[in-house]
């Protein structure tokens, strides 16, 4: 995919009609970008050129600042990702528990390597730095929950779950 | 050893979102003393206590205050720097976890000294599970009208909103910080102006670390004398340390400053897992010294890590065993860096990936000495032209390992066989 692909791929018009709603709440207040974003992101995984131009007319600021801005933030992302996406901390403290087995076998599990998403758009592997809770390393974050001290065997288990559907 | 527990006092005691119990535990007794005081007097207290900031600078906690204290302006700011990103540091989280009312109380106090009625935090993403907490915390601590309007009938507004980030470590840099808050990116902005005098939306703004201003509220609680009881002379109270890596008892634990590095390690973890031994500690995070298992008798305070070439920062403490390797640990803490570079100014953007692929052409025996010093070079532009922090400490832990490990640095360049690099690949 082309850098202009990712970013123009489309977004269902039922989706956009909800990120209007939410982004019209704070036209004229660009200070709202970040909690317009993060509320969108339980709409969409990835913030396409069509949800930035929504949030842009609905905020009355340019777009280039709202792309300027998701490019910036880690946890945010212009390239579509999966329902679920597994965090790997890679600082030191995970990196020195075995954080390397944890990857091989999210990789090995889920047939993709890290930074790519499944076919079926279900899970996207990813590095991110420090999720915090380093004395319980190594770490993942599945969304916003956290997975601690983990071993090939557990994070198998933990990703089988969601493989399953039996987390909420 | 027995622990202190005086920020922690009330961890796992009492319901962190019900602001009633903490108040039985008596908590906003602070608040209460500061709403009969004035700015000068809430600072004085805090100049007579001896904070210094639990952030990572150590700076004195009451001429921040001081500064916005003195600033022209109506509306003032404070925030909570809740963006604790520095690898290896949770002791903020657990605080934010357990007893958020007293951060609260903290941020209200430093309210009053500086007349400011609004408070931010900003709370990192990765912690974004921690909002209903606060959340419930902040409305239970209105409900018992310790934030909010005219406050205990003292006449005095204050009241806290929640901010929160999306990923960013150099957000923990309180102009980006701002920056955030604002909407935009989280770039550091040119100083001066200082935040006491222009920070959030350009007005006059206190920042402190989350830690910081729980003790705030303590030192209010019980006066300043009980609290240089406490920690040592430069450094009085306790400190928040996290301790992670390869030792058997991990965890967050609260001492007195001035508590001995090896006493930490040793009697409260429980030093190594069996079958193996010391090699290095990283205190201060990814962007603290590296020291050997030779250099561990020190003394804990801000000043005393400081003059041994490192950091005490936000406490953080990584032990690493003999199954590790320096090296490879450099370069995982470069990569850190160069990923988190913001990339507004070329001596981090640039250097750190330099500094990044120096060091990896040493981990795979393609290095040679001259290597070495172009990296000591690099890192001392970086450290003296960077625009923040970011920038100054990506050179700390490569230059106190070159320091600290050389032999390591040369069995690599002489390409003696690295378990753990060589399966780095790359």
């Amino acid at each position: 995919m082309s850098n202009e692909e990712v970013y123009s791929y489309k977004t269902p018009s039922s989706q956009l009609v909800q990120i209007a709603e939410i982004a019209s709440r704070y036209k004229g207040r660009p200070e709202m970008l970040m909690k317009v974003v993060i509320q969108t992101q339980k709409i969409v995984t990835a913030f396409s050129a069509s949800v930035a131009a929504v949030i842009a007319r609905e905020m009355d600021i340019p777009q280039t600042q709202v792309y300027s801005f998701i490019t910036f933030y880690a946890m945010l992302s212009v390239k579509p990702r999966g329902k679920y996406i597994i965090r790997m901390c890679k600082s030191a403290p995970c990196h020195v528990k075995g954080a390397k087995e944890i990857v091989r076998a999210l990789e090995d599990l889920l047939h993709i390597k890290m930074g790519e998403t499944t076919e079926d758009k279900r899970f996207t592997l990813e590095y991110c730095p420090c999720l915090g809770i380093c004395e319980q390393s190594p770490a993942i974050m599945i969304n916003d929950r956290t997975y601690v001290n983990l071993t090939p065997e557990s994070v198998r288990e933990v990703v089988r779950c969601y493989i399953r559907d039996e987390v909420e | 050893m027995e622990e202190k527990r005086v920020l922690l006092r009330n961890r796992g005691k009492i319901d962190p979102e019900n602001a009633r119990e903490y108040i039985a535990a008596g908590g906003y007794e602070g608040l209460k003393r500061a709403l009969n005081m004035n700015g000068e007097e809430i600072i004085k207290e805090l100049e007579h206590a001896g904070l210094r900031g639990r952030g990572g600078a150590g700076f004195p906690t009451y001429r921040k205050l001081q500064f916005a204290y003195g600033a022209p302006g109506d509306v003032k700011y404070i925030v909570c720097n809740a963006d604790e990103g520095e690898p290896g540091t949770n002791k903020d989280r657990i605080l934010l976890s357990s007893d958020p009312c007293s951060i609260f109380e903290g941020m209200a106090i430093a309210g009053k000294a500086v007349n400011a009625h609004v408070g931010f935090i900003y709370l990192r993403a990765e912690y974004s599970y921690l909002v209903p907490i606060l959340e419930a915390a902040l409305k239970t601590s209105r409900e018992a009208n310790m934030l909010g309007e005219n406050i205990q009938g003292s006449g005095f507004d204050f009241d806290i909103k929640l901010r929160s980030g999306a990923g960013a470590y150099v957000c923990g840099e309180e102009t980006a910080l701002f920056e955030s808050i604002e909407g935009k990116r989280g770039e550091p902005r040119f100083r001066p102006p200082f935040p006491g005098i222009k920070g959030l939306f350009g007005k006059p703004t206190v920042l402190n670390n989350v830690e910081t201003l729980a003790n705030i509220s303590v030192i209010f609680q019980n006066g300043w004398e009980w609290f240089r009881t406490l920690g040592t002379e430069n450094s009085p109270g306790t400190k928040l340390f996290t301790v992670c890596g390869n030792v058997k008892r991990r965890g967050v634990f609260e001492f007195p400053m001035g508590i001995n590095l090896k006493d930490l390690i040793y009697e409260v973890c429980g030093g190594m897992e069996e079958g193996h031994e010391l090699l290095a500690v990283q205190t201060g995070g990814a962007s603290g010294a590296i020291i050997n298992a030779s250099q561990i008798d020190m003394t804990l305070d801000i000043d005393q890590v400081s003059n041994s070439g490192g950091r005490l920062g936000c406490g953080t403490i990584l032990v690493m065993d003999d199954r590790n390797c320096i090296i490879d640990i450099v370069r995982n803490n470069l990569d850190f860096f160069r990923g988190e570079s913001c990339g507004k100014c070329t001596p981090c953007r640039e250097g750190g990936t330099r500094l990044y692929q120096l060091i990896t052409k040493i981990s795979q025996g393609k290095g040679s000495v001259k290597d070495i010093d172009t990296i000591q070079d690099l890192a001392e532009t970086m450290r003296l032209t960077a625009l923040c922090g970011l920038g100054h400490s990506t050179a700390v832990p490569v230059l106190s390992s070159i320091q600290n490990f050389y032999s390591c640095y040369l069995r690599h360049i002489d390409k003696d066989y690295c378990p753990v690099c060589s399966e780095e690949g790359e």
